[in-house]
């Protein structure tokens, strides 16, 4: 069948543009969480709609898995690759069409970098608000599939809140326009349901995104605290003022150490938590703020504060905060990294149970946490080489997305469900809600042949759940910052 | 409030093992929105009430028959606000109505629409089960969206019982400025100034004249205005009040009113009456920096509907002195059946609203 597959994709592509020898598809085997591996049959690489809609009729005739792939950058295993499946990836869709600074949109293909659409605006003054940490090699169509976040979301919003439109192709081989260069369209908000839809519902061949004026200015303040309870009640004091901060993380002493020695970006060591609070906009605007938040801060028991003095100061105040996942890192040989959303309230519980929960394993856990909007990244230390670590390391991580569910919270904020958090969905979902996903999906392909087996678990996994052990936790791209 | 929802739960499903439509009511503010609906009508408005709020998660999560004006008061009293700016359209208007008819006041085009402000929903299916999607939290993406999807269906989907809503703090200051100018200025100057950072929360043009709101800090306020000039409009807040509730004198004298959303700097909408271009500027109210108009006009639905075509947009018909046939833009038939699939997923025996959106749902 392989075979015949082959040389019928190369009637719709030039043969270098599908691959099916074992060197050429070992590239393909994994995305960003490199722990979950498989080479797939074989991976083809269109450039044009017309390709993408044959491929896809293609292989729905055929009756063949597809799973797409944009930069590959994904932390949750969305594009792990199927064996018997054919890996389109959208590599060579990396064209920015059109970019109209009056309008303030942009019109691009599915693979151009996030980061290339804010420096094709910057000219004009413009940008494009999401900034998932990954930005410089991230694709804007894994974005829309991820719905991806990133370090300045609570103010500006997720990639939901801004994209405008997709071109996409459903498995059976249809062109869907969703969303418009109009704030409203007729009919459900599809695109609200395709943002996030982790490449289940169609691939995405073209994206239109809102563009924002870019601030004027920017500065950061970090304040250093003796408890963790002081750090996350001075966050709601911000809150409780009135104030939307452009970013406002917090890190605990293991990361803000990690931080330190690998970047010296200045952080007191002896502080249990620190919090970067960042404000932009007009200067007269950024000033007010800044004040404001200083004084909070201080009310609120920050034993130093450090406010950036230009530019400089300011990236290399945020540069802890970037490299904390490569930092922390450097202090074990694994690590696994989670990505809970609770209620801002539950913080220092939360942070408590997983302590517990840290020492009853055995296990080291750093705590980095988008903390305006409740994003946990809880990074749990472990060596795979130890024989039972990695299966404690897993067993301690479902316990911590568990304990996030039952706080009020979801297991996922922006990493996606992918192939890696199928088992807690079991724990977030009841049946009767999850057999709604499973209809979504056969809304939009009724032959469930595009990336089956991610995000949404069957029946049978849920009342199997905690049995699946597969190793994980790597995070390949190490020199790409990650929050 | 447990017993309301075992309740609405057994109408739903006796209603689906007898085929019989259920027209989901709240207040009825927004009755005349969207095709008419025969069907028993289902009253949600016994389960209300604000189920949780704190100020410093900036989630609300309430009922759905809540009205909003209790909402609206209960986050003033901490200086915060529904970002997304909701028209009433009738003094009980409901958080569920609100919703399910998915529509947005002046700050939209600036803060976002109600739909961006949806975090989570506890809904009936159309099997009767009492389900949860989304959640209390900013950043969620487990599973597929369905908490936003809901936002602007009509009912059509389900029966909403809970809305978590994430919310904002008021701004510190806001003032209104106003300019003369012609339409095709208008456009120009909001669609220009939209890509500056200056702190624009709404803008509306009429009758030659632009209003402009602008909100944020203090200074930045200050600042901006010394920037743009214009005259400072005094009682703002009822000059935006009748705008987003249609009482603003150009929405009161319009006997057919079109709602048309097109990209914002799409050019002046025109359309041909009766073979004769006329101007149709002073039958026009311009909203969220271009990107709604509405426009009183009696041209047939075909024509307004391929003009607004034309400039990439979609014309609805929102409100009219006689019966509406089809009040929503016609999708295209690969959406349709996606639609259609929707419809049956959440609503199998379509009995919600059936025909609300379009005959077909």
């Amino acid at each position: 069948m392989k075979h015949d597959l082959i040389k019928q994709m190369q009637t719709i592509l030039p043969s270098d543009a599908v691959l099916f020898e074992q060197e050429d598809l070992k590239p393909f085997e994994c995305d960003g969480l490199s722990a979950y591996r498989q080479v797939p049959m074989m991976v083809v690489l269109p450039e044009t709609e017309a390709q993408v809609r044959d491929i896809l009729l293609l292989c729905r005739r055929e009756n063949v898995a597809v799973v797409a792939r944009g930069a590959g950058t994904g932390l949750s295993g969305g594009a792990l690759p199927l064996s018997d499946g054919v890996l389109l990836s959208l590599s060579k869709f990396k064209r920015i069409i059109s970019l109209d600074p009056f309008a303030r949109i942009a019109r691009v293909q599915p693979g151009v970098r996030n980061l290339a659409i804010s420096e094709a605006a910057a000219q004009h003054g413009l940008y494009y608000a999401p900034d998932p940490s990954s930005q410089i090699a991230c694709s804007i169509g894994g974005n829309v599939a991820e719905n991806a976040g990133g370090v300045h979301c609570l103010k500006y919003g997720l990639t939901v809140h801004n994209v405008l439109k997709v071109r996409a192709y459903t498995m059976e081989g249809e062109l869907l326009e969703i969303g418009a260069e109009s704030l409203d369209t007729p009919g459900y908000d599809l695109l609200a349901l395709f943002t996030g839809s982790e490449g289940m519902l169609g691939v995405i061949t073209e994206v239109t995104v809102k563009l924002l004026p870019k601030p004027e200015l920017a500065q950061v303040v970090m304040a250093a605290f003796a408890t963790v309870a002081e750090a996350g009640n001075a966050v709601g004091e911000i809150i409780a003022a009135g104030i939307i901060p452009a970013g406002l993380e917090m890190m605990d002493k293991l990361s803000i150490k990690a931080a330190e020695d690998f970047v010296h970006a200045g952080y007191p060591l002896d502080a249990e938590a620190i919090l970067l609070c960042e404000s932009d906009g007009t200067p007269e605007e950024v000033a007010d703020e800044i004040a404001r938040m200083q004084a909070i801060l201080a009310r609120c028991g920050a034993t130093s504060l450090r406010t950036s003095a230009n530019e400089a100061d300011r990236l290399r105040l945020w540069a802890g905060r970037k490299a904390a996942f490569p930092a922390v890192g450097r202090l074990s040989p694994d690590y696994y990294c989670m990505d809970g959303t609770i209620p801002r309230r539950e913080l220092s519980h939360v942070l408590k149970r997983i302590d517990e929960l840290s020492k009853e394993y055995g296990l080291r856990v750093a705590n980095v946490f988008h903390a305006g909007d409740g994003n946990l990244h809880p990074l749990i230390l472990y060596d795979a080489n130890q024989p039972g670590e990695f299966h404690r390391a897993e067993e301690l991580g479902g316990k911590i997305l568990e304990l996030c569910v039952e706080v009020g919270g979801t297991i996922t904020g922006e990493h996606g469900v992918g192939i890696e958090k199928i088992n807690q969905m079991c724990a977030q979902f009841k049946e009767a809600e999850l057999q709604r996903f499973r209809e979504v999906k056969q809304a939009f392909d009724p032959s469930g042949l595009l990336n089956p087996g991610k995000v949404i678990p069957t029946l049978h996994r849920c009342a199997e759940h905690g049995r699946m052990h597969v190793h994980r936790g790597q995070v390949p791209f190490p020199d790409i910052p990650r929050l | 409030m447990q017993d309301i929802i075992e309740q609405l739960s057994n109408t739903v499903r006796e209603a689906g093992r007898e085929r019989r439509p259920l027209r989901i009511q709240g207040s009825g503010s927004k009755s005349f929105y969207g095709r008419a609906v025969q069907g028993t009508t289902l009253d949600v408005t016994p389960y209300r009430g604000i189920v949780s709020y704190e100020p410093t998660e900036l989630v609300l999560t309430a009922r759905a028959g809540t009205p909003l004006t209790e909402i609206e008061a209960a986050l003033a009293v901490n200086r915060q606000m529904l970002p997304f700016e909701p028209p009433h359209f009738g003094a009980g208007a409901t958080l569920g109505g609100c919703i399910a008819a998915g529509l947005s006041g002046p700050r939209r085009a600036y803060a976002g629409a109600a739909r961006d402000y949806v975090l989570g929903v506890r809904m009936i299916d159309g099997k009767g089960d009492d389900l949860r999607f989304g959640g209390q939290v900013m950043k969620n993406v487990a599973g597929y969206d369905v908490s936003r999807l809901m936002a602007g269906s009509l009912g059509t989907l389900g029966v909403l019982l809970e809305v978590s809503l994430k919310i904002l703090p008021l701004p510190a200051e806001e003032l209104t400025l106003r300019f003369d100018m012609a339409e095709r200025e208008a456009l120009e100057t909001m669609n220009r100034w939209a890509a500056q950072p200056l702190s624009l929360s709404a803008t509306c043009y009429n009758d030659g004249v632009l209003t402009v709101r602008l909100s944020g800090a203090v200074a930045a306020i200050k600042s901006v205005r010394q920037k743009l000039g214009g005259e400072v409009v005094q009682d703002a807040a009822s000059f935006w009040h009748s705008v987003r509730e249609q009482q603003h004198e150009f929405f009161q004298s319009a006997k057919t009113l079109w709602r048309l959303s097109l990209p914002s700097a799409a050019a002046t909408f025109n359309v041909l009456e009766s073979n004769v271009a006329i101007n149709v500027s002073a039958r026009q109210l311009i909203e969220w920096g271009g990107a709604l108009r509405w426009l009183a006009s009696d041209a047939s639905p075909a024509t307004i509907r391929e003009a607004a075509a034309a400039l990439g947009g979609y014309a609805t018909l929102f409100r009219s002195t006689t019966p509406i046939a089809e009040p929503f833009h016609p999708l295209t038939p690969p959406l349709l059946i996606v639609h259609q699939r929707l419809k049956k997923a959440f609503d199998p025996h379509g009995i919600f609203n059936p025909g609300r959106m379009y005959q077909e749902l």
